[in-house]
């Protein structure tokens, strides 16, 4: 009898722990059901979120981890090399990567602005190290909904070929 | 009352001390310095990969099994003779031709001894042949996409047993019959079985190039049961040894009938003679039917081609091709020893272990010592063939293997234990028992001139107690024993899959470099393959709707489908785009009256789909993918079968 007793205290004890939770109703309220109809609105974001996302920050200095570790780009853009670097990016890349918007993945146009050569071979020829260890990767990695970069087995001569393209865009 | 109560605890209590001290004690005895030794030398850490691939049949499972020694960790089911659900092995389009037979298909069947191709006398870890014991076939896995990629089947054969055991450079996989049957098939009576029953021995060959098999020729033999059998090698390279029993050639009651005569034959077959009666033309071609299944690496895609005929040898026609070694009471396993000399004749119903001298034989035969024959088949004196007996070494002896050091292992099935025995002084060393009931034995590199001698593993038909109860059905087993020293250490047991008949090992280190990672998109000759989301569409044929999909982590391309109609016919044609390791993804569709589709980077599978019901259906990935693998899903719309909506698909908005 005074055991049950015990046993009911500590569950009514439990209880009211976890009903305090609940109490306090958040107050922002996320709206799903509505047809397509509204946009989320630019006031709606928190405050918290002045650092400007992974996809458009430039750091043209970082050269990511990776085969890769010194890239001179010549002056000239190789055209017959953008030809086959398109092709290859139609091939491998296109499933996840449209040139001019974003899709699974970022589009890859002005990426040179944004990124060294360095660090795109690498991103392209070791995706699974560079979103472990390079701290844009790994924001990138989130950015994107935890979606990871596939290696798709390009080797470095095809990698350079469709960096040669993304000079193009 | 209290009281009582109070008693009751204090029993309880002191019942329950007294049991736990026993336990430690009865611990303390099997877990002394030896144990913890045969811990470590099983032990493979965390990442560590284990030394020796095994392949263990999986019996009436159909499979063969892959397994690590000496950890015996299972990292492989692949699927050869009976449909995989896991794997669409006989589900999808592209490998249901794989199960192909001149009985139509069909989908299970009883897998007996994997062998490993060989080159020069030594195991090369090129492929695995196996064989379907009911309805005979062999097949080929490669090894180095772990596949099943050919299997051919076998006419005028039953029972297909003393298979597939092949040649020392891998010239021929070899297979004999179990039953003999009448050749051709005929409609007669069962008690006109002597003299018009036949046993086929056939030789397929394996093209250097490529492995394609081709059945070459075959033996038509006496009406016995051909048990098991063994290639010669060194010395006697181009010969071939089959067991028989039923020499007797009963029909029914076989365990009695067929165990009348005190010896049966150990057959001994010239194969390099036969290639010469077939260059001479000393052959008959006889009309046949058998199916003749290739899995393409490129295509993706079997094909099945039925065969129409058979070269076959009479050994009565051909002198020199067969001959007859006598060997007591119904032998079981056929093994002939590394150096090829010894050809051990395990006598199931014997006391004593027959081992059969080469060099023997071949003087009696050179001397024309015939003793009488079978059939126009020569026999042999057994007393001129004899390299020795071991004496009474056990009871039931059913296979021996080889450590390469001298030394013959062979297992007792009725006394349930292994027997290390000494070839040339056949004086036993040592004996383990097994638990229980022991079938084969395998040390890698056995069937080979070059064994590894460091494991035996024997595979076990019965485990009773060994093992937590599971129902009325319990686990069959394997147990690992070092054999390094001159008596043999039990390390391990652990469970396998069916009912494990031979097995065969293998070094990791020849297979393991060798092992695909991914198929190369740009190799992929499937015809309906989308090699890019660009090459992505859905085409209808009349009823007929063919969808061109992708995928890659985490998405389908196609995912939204419209214009499908009750009645259609629905091709799946999935290709994975995926170019890295081990990252396959799996296809279902809710309602398809098949199983799931794993699909490997790289490759393109189909599975076909009845839409019954209007409606929108959703299909996903089955295969654990990424973070976004819960949304790597899609729709089909479904409309009436006189519906007039457009066949449209899309990925994304645009």
């Amino acid at each position: 009898m005074n055991k049950f007793g015990k046993i009911i205290l500590l569950l009514n004890i439990f209880l009211l722990i976890s009903c305090g939770g609940k109490q306090e109703e958040k107050k922002e309220q996320i709206t799903i059901g509505k047809k397509n109809t509204s946009v989320q609105k630019e006031s709606a974001k928190p405050k918290a979120a002045t650092k400007t996302p992974a996809s458009k920050r430039v750091d043209l200095e970082s050269k990511g981890v990776g085969p890769v570790t010194s890239l001179e780009l010549p002056a000239e853009i190789d055209q017959s090399m953008v030809a086959k670097g398109q092709d290859i990016f139609k091939k491998m890349c296109m499933a996840c990567h449209k040139p001019n918007k974003r899709f699974i993945g970022p589009a890859p146009t002005g990426i040179l602005k944004r990124r060294s050569p360095e660090w795109v071979m690498n991103m392209i020829l070791n995706p699974s190290e560079m979103v472990e260890k390079d701290p844009l990767a790994k924001e990138l990695l989130i950015e994107f909904n935890g979606s990871p970069m596939a290696n798709q087995s390009l080797t470095e001569e095809d990698a350079r070929a469709v960096l040669e393209y993304f000079r193009t865009l | 009352m209290k009281k009582l109560l109070n008693l009751f605890f204090y029993l309880i209590a002191t019942a329950l001390l007294v049991t736990s001290c026993a336990n430690t004690d009865s611990k303390s005895e099997r877990s002394g310095a030896l144990n913890s030794s045969a811990a470590e030398k099983v032990y493979v850490a965390p990442g560590e990969h284990d030394e020796f691939y095994a392949f263990i049949s999986g019996g009436f499972s159909g499979q063969l099994s892959v397994y690590g020694l000496p950890s015996g960790r299972l990292f492989k089911v692949i699927p050869v003779f009976s449909q995989d659900p896991e794997k669409a092995w006989g589900y999808n389009e592209e490998t249901k031709p794989m199960l192909n037979t001149s009985h139509g298909f069909i989908p299970w069947d009883d897998a007996h001894h994997p062998d490993i191709s060989q080159t020069a006398g030594e195991i090369d870890g090129r492929y695995v042949f196996i064989n379907a014991n009911n309805t005979p076939r062999i097949a080929k896995i490669d090894l180095s996409t772990f596949e099943t990629t050919e299997i051919i089947e076998l006419p005028n054969s039953a029972g297909n047993h003393s298979s597939s055991f092949v040649t020392e450079n891998s010239e021929y996989v070899v297979a004999g019959t179990r039953f003999s049957v009448p050749v051709p098939q005929q409609d007669i009576s069962i008690k006109e079985y002597k003299g018009n029953f036949k046993g086929a021995l056939s030789f397929i060959s394996v093209a250097p190039e490529d492995g394609r098999m081709d059945l070459e020729f075959q033996i038509l033999m006496p009406g016995f049961n051909y048990d098991l059998s063994h290639p010669g090698r060194g010395k006697s390279h181009g010969w071939f040894f089959f067991t028989t029993y039923n020499t007797e050639e009963a029909s029914t009651l076989m365990e009695v009938n067929s165990s009348q005569n005190d010896k049966d034959f150990i057959a001994a077959v010239n194969w390099k003679k036969a290639e010469e009666y077939i260059k001479a033309g000393k052959y008959r071609t006889v009309p046949a039917n058998y199916a003749h299944n290739v899995y393409d690496e490129h295509t993706h895609t079997a094909t099945s081609t039925m065969k129409k005929e058979v070269k076959i040898l009479d050994p009565a026609e051909c002198p020199g091709l067969v001959y007859f070694l006598p060997t007591p009471k119904s032998p079981h396993g056929c093994d002939v020893d590394p150096s090829g000399e010894y050809i051990v004749g395990n006598g199931k119903l014997s006391a004593n272990l027959t081992v059969h001298s080469f060099t023997k034989m071949m003087s009696a035969i050179e001397n024309n010592k015939i003793d009488g024959e079978a059939y126009g088949i020569p026999i042999l004196k057994f007393e001129d063939v004899l390299a020795g007996i071991v004496e009474q070494p056990g009871l039931g002896p059913l296979h021996t293997e080889f450590d390469g050091k001298g030394n013959a292992y062979t297992t007792f099935f009725i006394s349930s234990e292994v027997v290390k025995w000494k070839l040339d002084t056949w004086e036993v060393i040592d004996r383990k028992p097994t638990y229980y009931s022991v079938g084969h034995i395998m040390i890698p590199g056995g069937n080979s001139a070059k064994p590894f001698g460091k494991y035996a593993l024997a595979m076990n038909k019965i485990t009773k107690d060994r093992y937590l109860p599971t129902g009325p059905e319990v686990t069959q087993s394997a147990q690992l024993y070092d054999i390094t020293g001159e008596k043999m250490e039990l390390l391990l047991d652990f469970p396998t899959i069916g009912e494990p008949h031979y097995a065969a090992g293998c070094p990791a280190d020849l297979i393991k470099p060798r092992s695909k990672k991914i198929f190369k998109l740009e190799e992929n000759q499937h015809k309906y393959a989308a090699k890019s989301e660009a090459d992505t569409k859905v085409v209808r044929e009349g009823n007929e709707v063919h969808i061109y999909m992708t995928m890659i982590r985490s998405h389908f391309s196609p995912d939204n489908i419209e214009g499908i109609k009750v009645g259609d016919k629905v091709y799946f044609h999935v290709t994975n785009l995926e170019q890295d390791y081990d990252v396959p993804h799996g296809v279902s569709m809710i309602g398809a009256n098949t199983s799931e589709l794993l699909i490997m980077p790289g490759q393109t599978e189909t599975f076909v789909w009845y839409p019954k019901q209007v409606g929108v259906w959703p299909f996903y990935c089955t295969d654990f993918c990424s973070a976004l693998h819960q949304e790597m899903q899609g729709y089909v719309r479904v409309s009436p079968k006189d519906s007039d909506i457009a066949l449209s698909w899309s990925l994304g908005e645009d």
